[in-house]
Order: structure tokens, then C-alpha cells, then sequence
């Protein structure tokens, strides 16, 4: 790579993940957690810490050695090194609960193939300095986490009648169970991406509109 | 391709440095695995051990002090750290004065995604089953899983009748799981409407297990009615 990096760090270096290029909400990416644990709002936090974690470690490591690692063996690099930090993940959730470990199942091991991560490593870590590339990767982490959370949230209030595992409308409510299954985190993704899709188009109404009337 | 003709193609890289990158990654990351491995281990090893241990407690009410046993087919015998170690576990429950309060022991069926592990408290008092724990299942979360939650479940192994026959050699009446709300027989489950396959799972799975084991363990039960202190384990 020749092009010479830019170093500055701007608050757009963060804000990248957390909101324009939302990896859930804007560039789809890491669809599996996202459908498969946000049946409750403690699943989906332990699921974005997780990935966060992962996303920051993996990418530190991927810009400190840049410029060391040849490009044709570059992809499996960056696997290796993401399944490391996820192997560390797997364990410290087995040391810290047992049934947080039992409820994320195969999803914690399966954040090695989560493309969000590698696709960090690719496009954004192995093309600048570690500074840079921890700010980027912790915006896309909480990004990810905020919307993991949105998710988790909608999907436990009606699904299960509670939040964070504390009981919200009493023992007269009826779960609307769909919600807590494989469908409703369709139909709730769905909803999000609706809701970001009218707030994004409305916007560009309102910066247009000005421009259209003179 | 812009290589002028003639000239050899040669590799951008050559494969040194790859081999060097590849090794020393993988060094690393073998590194880094076996020192969170170890770092974790024993604490993971502590969670499971409590796991099991709380369990035992829960399915055998009254229970303070528990003592391992295995059963094979010549009998029932402690477990001691140099014994033998083939047979089915079982957990022994006693209370303050070391009088066995029961038995618990695990069960496993298939259910509606995959296996679904329990323990269960058997109670020779009443020869009937006292309680569940669910230790391991992957069943649907809001529908499967309610075999934990839903309490009109739970309360079918309040008491749930485990008599063997009169000729000692299987159970009196097959545990079941029925249909929602027709449930008329002490050794009848009431199925979770909704998730009847986990429910039938665990009857099934329950069904397995006391007919295997308690065959084999009730006619040595007195030797196991008085605690022996094998190891240390007052320390719980």
C-alpha cells in the first residue's frame, strides 16, 4: 500500500459505527447473532460485549502488524487471530455464568466467522495505525451492542412480558411468544431498519426542501 | 499484465516471511489460548461443580450433605477417589443428623432441538419423585424452555409416583407424559400445552433413568441410609 495513511482521528472515525455505517442497521452485516440471541436483553448485551471485545483485540493486534504480514496470507492471518480472542471470550463466559454460557449456545464460537469482524480487519485495521483502527472498532462494537439492544429489548418486552429478566406487566399478560422466536427477530429487525429508513429519508426531505423553494 | 515479456514472474512475497507470519501467529495464539485455558480452568471447574452441587440440593428437599455413589451390577458403592469408576452416578442426599433424605441421579432424553440433561430427586420415603433440575437443554427459548419456568409443570414432580412393581424389577407404572389437563394418575405428567415435545422428553427421560437405576439401587438401600464419611466433604 502505498498510499500514505491518514492519521487524524475525528469524531467521524467513531461515529462511523455507531450510527452512519451502523453495521446491523446500515450494512447488514453479522445477521446471525443479530437474529438468533436477541430473544432477551441480556443476551443481546452479552453477545455485543463479546463481539466488541473481539472486534477490539483482533484489531489492535491486525494494525500493529500491518505491515508485517504478507498479503497473500493475510486472510488466514486474521482468522487465526480473531479465533484466538474468541476462544478467550468462550472461556471467560464459562467462568463468569454457566447459564449465560448456556444461553448463547454456539453463538459465542461462532463469532469467528461473524463478517463484521473480518471485514474490520480487511477494510479498516491492516490500513491504519492502532490508535485509529481501536477508535473505529470500538464505534462499530457499541454500534453493534446498541443494536443487538434494540432488538433484545423490543423481543423481551412482548415476547416475554419482562426486561432484563425482571417481570414488567404482571401475571395477567400474555406473552406474545412469537416474539422470542426465530420470526419475531425478523419482524423486529424489520421494524428497526423501517423506523431508520423513514428517520434517514425524512432528513434528506428536510435538506432539500430549503434548497427546492428558492 | 504489465510484466514486460520474458521477463519471470516472480512471487511479490516470497514465502520466508509467509511462513515466518503464519508461525508466529499461530505461536502466539497457542500461547494466548493455553494461558486464558489455565487461568479459566479452575474457576469453570468450580461453576460446574457448584452447578451440580445446588442441583442435588434443590431435587432432594431437606438435603445439607451429599455423598457420591455408583451402581453397577453387583451393587451400590461409594465413590472414593482411587475406586473404581465405572457404573451409574447417583447422589445421595442427607440431612444434619447424616439420615438420607434421597437420591438424585441424572436423566437424559431427546427433545425437540437436542438432548435435554436433567437431574431428579428420587425419595424413598414416598417412593415417588421430588423435583427436577433441568442442567443442560437447547430447546426453544419461550416454548421448550418452559419445562424449567412454567410452575403447574414443575408442580408434577411435587410428588410424582416412581413405586416398583411387586416383583422389584421395574416400575409399577410407566412414567408418562399426557396431554394438557387430562393428567388422573399419581405417575402421570401434565404436558406444557405448547411444548409437548420437551414435556414428553422429560417424562421419557425420567422414565429411563428410575427404571433403570431404581430397580438395581432399592435393594441396597440400607446401606446407603446411614452417611459414610469417605472424604472430606463437610466442608460444603
Amino acid at each position: 500500500m502505498t498510499k500514505r495513511e491518514n492519521d487524524t482521528i475525528t469524531w467521524e472515525t467513531f461515529n462511523e459505527g455507531l450510527w452512519r455505517e451502523n453495521p446491523v442497521f446500515v450494512m447488514l452485516l453479522g445477521m446471525c447473532p443479530v437474529l438468533a440471541v436477541t430473544n432477551s436483553a441480556i443476551n443481546a448485551l452479552a453477545m455485543g460485549l463479546a463481539t466488541t471485545f473481539v472486534l477490539l483485540a483482533s484489531g489492535t493486534l491486525i494494525s500493529l502488524l500491518r505491515r508485517s504480514i504478507p498479503k497473500q496470507v493475510r486472510i488466514a492471518t486474521y482468522i487465526v487471530i480473531i479465533a484466538t480472542f474468541v476462544t478467550i471470550v468462550d472461556y471467560t463466559i464459562q467462568a463468569i455464568s454457566l447459564d449465560l454460557y448456556n444461553a448463547l449456545g454456539a453463538f459465542i464460537q461462532l463469532i469467528v466467522v461473524n463478517c463484521m469482524i473480518l471485514g474490520r480487519a480487511e477494510a479498516y485495521a491492516s490500513r491504519n495505525r492502532p490508535l485509529k483502527a481501536v477508535t473505529n472498532a470500538l464505534g462499530m462494537g457499541i454500534g453493534f451492542t446498541f443494536a443487538l439492544l434494540c432488538l433484545g429489548v423490543v423481543r423481551e418486552i412482548l415476547g416475554a412480558g419482562s426486561l432484563f429478566g425482571f417481570d414488567l406487566f404482571g401475571p395477567r399478560f400474555e406473552p406474545w411468544v412469537v416474539m422470542v422466536l426465530p420470526p419475531g427477530g425478523f419482524l423486529v429487525l424489520g421494524a428497526w431498519l423501517l423506523l431508520f429508513e423513514w428517520l434517514k429519508q425524512r432528513k434528506a426531505r428536510t435538506e432539500l426542501e430549503p434548497a427546492a423553494e428558492t | 499484465m504489465s510484466t514486460p515479456e520474458g521477463e519471470v514472474m516472480k512471487p511479490a512475497t516470497p514465502a520466508g516471511p509467509m511462513i515466518r507470519t503464519l508461525m508466529g501467529i499461530a505461536m502466539l495464539s497457542g500461547f494466548l489460548v493455553v494461558l486464558t485455558y489455565q487461568l479459566t480452568k479452575p474457576i469453570i471447574e468450580e461453576n460446574q461443580r457448584r452447578a451440580i452441587e445446588a442441583a442435588v440440593f434443590q431435587v432432594i428437599p431437606g438435603a445439607v450433605a451429599r455423598q457420591d455413589f455408583l451402581i453397577d451390577d453387583s451393587g451400590v458403592v461409594a465413590v472414593t477417589p482411587e475406586g473404581p469408576s465405572d457404573g451409574i452416578l447417583i447422589y445421595a442426599g442427607y440431612d444434619n443428623d447424616g439420615r438420607l433424605k434421597g437420591i438424585a441421579a441424572k436423566a437424559a432424553a431427546q427433545g425437540y432441538a437436542d438432548m435435554i440433561h436433567l437431574l431428579y430427586g428420587y425419595d424413598p420415603a414416598c417412593q415417588c419423585i421430588r423435583g427436577i433440575k433441568v442442567l443442560k437443554l437447547a430447546e426453544t427459548p419461550g416454548l421448550g424452555d418452559k419445562i424449567i419456568t412454567d410452575s403447574d409443570f414443575v408442580a408434577n414432580f411435587d410428588a410424582l409416583d416412581a413405586t416398583l412393581s411387586g416383583d422389584g424389577k421395574a416400575l409399577a407404572h410407566d412414567i408418562v407424559t399426557v396431554k394438557h389437563g387430562t393428567k388422573q394418575h399419581a405417575w402421570e405428567i401434565d404436558a406444557i400445552s405448547g411444548a409437548t415435545i420437551s414435556s414428553k422428553a422429560v417424562g421419557k427421560a425420567l422414565h429411563q433413568s428410575a427404571n433403570g437405576i431404581l430397580p438395581k439401587l432399592i435393594p441396597h438401600l440400607d446401606g446407603l441410609a446411614e452417611r459414610v464419611v469417605v472424604n472430606d466433604e463437610s466442608g460444603d
